[in-house]
């Protein structure tokens, strides 16, 4: 039971922590707004020439690209989420004080990106969803059910994003400056989430295997539950299935890193 | 980074003169101020280099990565003519063609200046102070801050999309056309400097707002990727009237594309980047002015 209290206090903190700074949400709001607008007149023209690309109508793709605006920052997949804080720490040996607290290092930092993450949706998800939502036709689904069930997607897209993430901070330990690492991670993360195009618009084997790969838990998944395009329960499966490998490789590399801490007295 | 040596060597307050000059008008003429932010902007660039090659394997990749990262937009585009033949009526090579004529100007100016949206953080922790005391420009001092060379993956990455654009792209070159392609390309160097200047200047009052920027400076190079056709004519208004990224390739590119420009432009528009470039840099350096004078430090 303490340990519960311990880590939803850790994720509440990360929560407060990101919503101190209202000038910069602010502007993320704005600058997620802009590259919607630019993004949503881009598919619209894709759109027009080809209707019912990858299945979606035009209203639908305009719905995509906001909820992808929305989920970029909450889901850290350009960068911004806890991992280059984490690596600094280990770069400067600061995580030996983590290793240190009667904690786990992965719930922890799990826990602290999870607050930064609900907190992102509220505040940098909502506003250029809105947005969207009033300037432009939008598909939205009528029923509760489908907004639950988009909500239990993007669940899972944090946890799966984490696990991404928390390996690619863990490479700090062997390279000690980890943002190189990070920056591909962030890129590649970029383009096989779909954020630049929908993923079920790539083309033939090229589609088949960015639609399997874990970066397509993050966007494409819960908007293809949004948008009516996938079965909630089969999107949950594959989800939680790149989850628990990303997470339960996280352990094992997480185990090695540690062995490997030599602090250095000063 | 072991090595690290002081910014500009003999140039430490202390030795010889006191203050930064200034605060001393009539004591460096006009073109020597230019020569000595120059020298200043070139040590300090050349300072970071040398850090920045302490993690030799990091810089390879962080290179790599920006190169990369332009490269998957560049992806994203192709992937979309697999689907459909053209966007907003105009072919790949054509939007290939406005494509490299808008990141090669932004690359440029990102490598030079780009690291001026970390201004943001030195204004709030105090750090802007220490290149206030030193004797140097501060502008030079804050556009060469943690210098990235790793940026010339985004230039190379635009200069290879742009000469395949036009070994691909049917236009009727003529002299005009031809002078305006070394125009277009440092007028919107220019232009997007101005933008980094500005949005520099802007965090001298919203410190933590620093994202803003990167509306204008990404966004922007994002939004020229594409034909002007594809947006509202609002949006397209706003380019061109308002924050006239236009000119960086838009209007010049239609006139070498032989495009009509989706808005009732005169024609000399085309060629009126470099005025619009010196307009942009004289307002942005107006806007730095009145920012390094409003600047209050965090007292600490």
């Amino acid at each position: 039971m303490g340990a519960g209290r311990l880590y939803t206090a850790v994720a509440a903190g990360g929560f407060r922590r990101y919503a101190t700074y209202r000038a910069a949400t602010a502007a993320g709001v704005f600058t997620n707004t802009v590259f919607g607008l630019i993004f949503v007149y881009t598919y619209r023209a894709l759109w027009d020439e080809r209707p019912h690309l990858g299945g979606y109508d035009q209203a639908q793709v305009v719905t995509y690209v906001w909820l992808a605006q929305a989920l970029l920052s909450t889901l850290a997949i350009g960068g911004g989420g806890v991992e280059e804080e984490l690596m600094e720490r280990i770069r400067t040996g600061d995580v030996v004080i983590d290793l240190y607290r009667p904690a786990d290092l992965q719930l922890w930092w799990l826990a602290a990106d999870l607050g930064r993450a609900f907190f992102q949706l509220v505040a940098r998800g909502l506003f250029p969803f809105l947005f969207g939502a009033l300037c432009f036709p939008v598909y939205l689904p009528a029923d509760a059910g489908t907004w639950v069930a988009f909500l239990g997607a993007v669940l899972l897209a944090m946890l799966v994003g984490f696990g991404i993430r928390y390996l690619v901070a863990l490479t700090a330990f062997w390279l000690l400056d980890g943002m190189g690492v990070a920056q591909m991670a962030w890129l590649l993360g970029y383009f096989c989430s779909g954020m630049l195009l929908p993923l079920n618009v790539f083309p033939g084997a090229l589609g088949e295997v960015v639609r399997a790969l874990p970066w397509s838990s993050l966007l494409q998944a819960p908007a293809d539950v949004l948008l009516g395009r996938g079965e909630p329960l089969r999107t949950y499966l594959f989800q939680a299935t790149w989850a628990v490998v990303l997470l339960g490789a996280g352990r094992l590399v997480q185990s090695a890193a540690t062995r490997r801490v030599v602090v250095q007295g000063g | 980074m072991a090595e690290e040596s002081p910014p500009a060597p003999g140039t430490r307050p202390g030795k010889g003169e006191p203050t930064g000059q200034d605060t001393r008008p009539g004591r460096v003429t006009p073109p020597g101020r230019v020569v000595e932010a120059v020298r200043a902007y070139r040590l300090i660039a050349a300072m970071w280099v040398r850090s920045t090659m302490a993690y030799r394997a990091s810089f390879a990749m962080t290179t790599f990565g920006n190169f990369a990262a332009t490269f998957f937009d560049f992806v994203a585009i192709m992937l979309m003519f697999s689907r459909v033949d053209a966007l907003g009526g105009y072919t790949l090579p054509e939007v290939a063609f406005l494509y490299g004529l808008s990141a090669v100007p932004f690359g440029v100016a990102d490598l030079a200046i780009g690291s001026m949206e970390r201004l943001g953080r030195r204004v709030r922790d105090g750090t802007l102070d220490t290149l206030l005391v030193r004797p140097a420009p501060v502008l030079a001092q804050v556009a060469a801050d943690r210098f990235a060379l790793r940026r010339l993956g985004r230039v190379t990455q635009g200069t290879l999309v742009l000469g395949w654009s036009l070994t691909r792209v049917d236009i009727d070159w003529t002299a005009a056309r031809l002078l305006l392609m070394p125009v277009m390309l440092l007028s919107g160097c220019a232009i997007f400097c101005a933008v980094f200047v500005a949005g520099a200047a802007f965090q001298f009052v919203a410190h933590d707002a620093s994202e803003v920027q990167n509306s204008f400076t990404y966004g922007g190079t994002t939004l020229l990727q594409y034909p002007p056709t594809v947006f509202a004519k609002e949006l397209v208004r706003g380019v061109t009237f308002v924050l006239p990224l236009a000119f960086v390739n838009w209007l010049p590119a239609s006139y070498v594309l032989g495009r009509p420009y989706p808005l009732d432009v005169p024609e000399w528009a085309a060629f009126a980047s470099p005025l619009v470039a010196a307009g942009c840099c004289a307002l942005a350096g107006l806007a730095w002015r009145a920012g390094l004078r409003s600047y209050r430090s965090t007292g600490s």
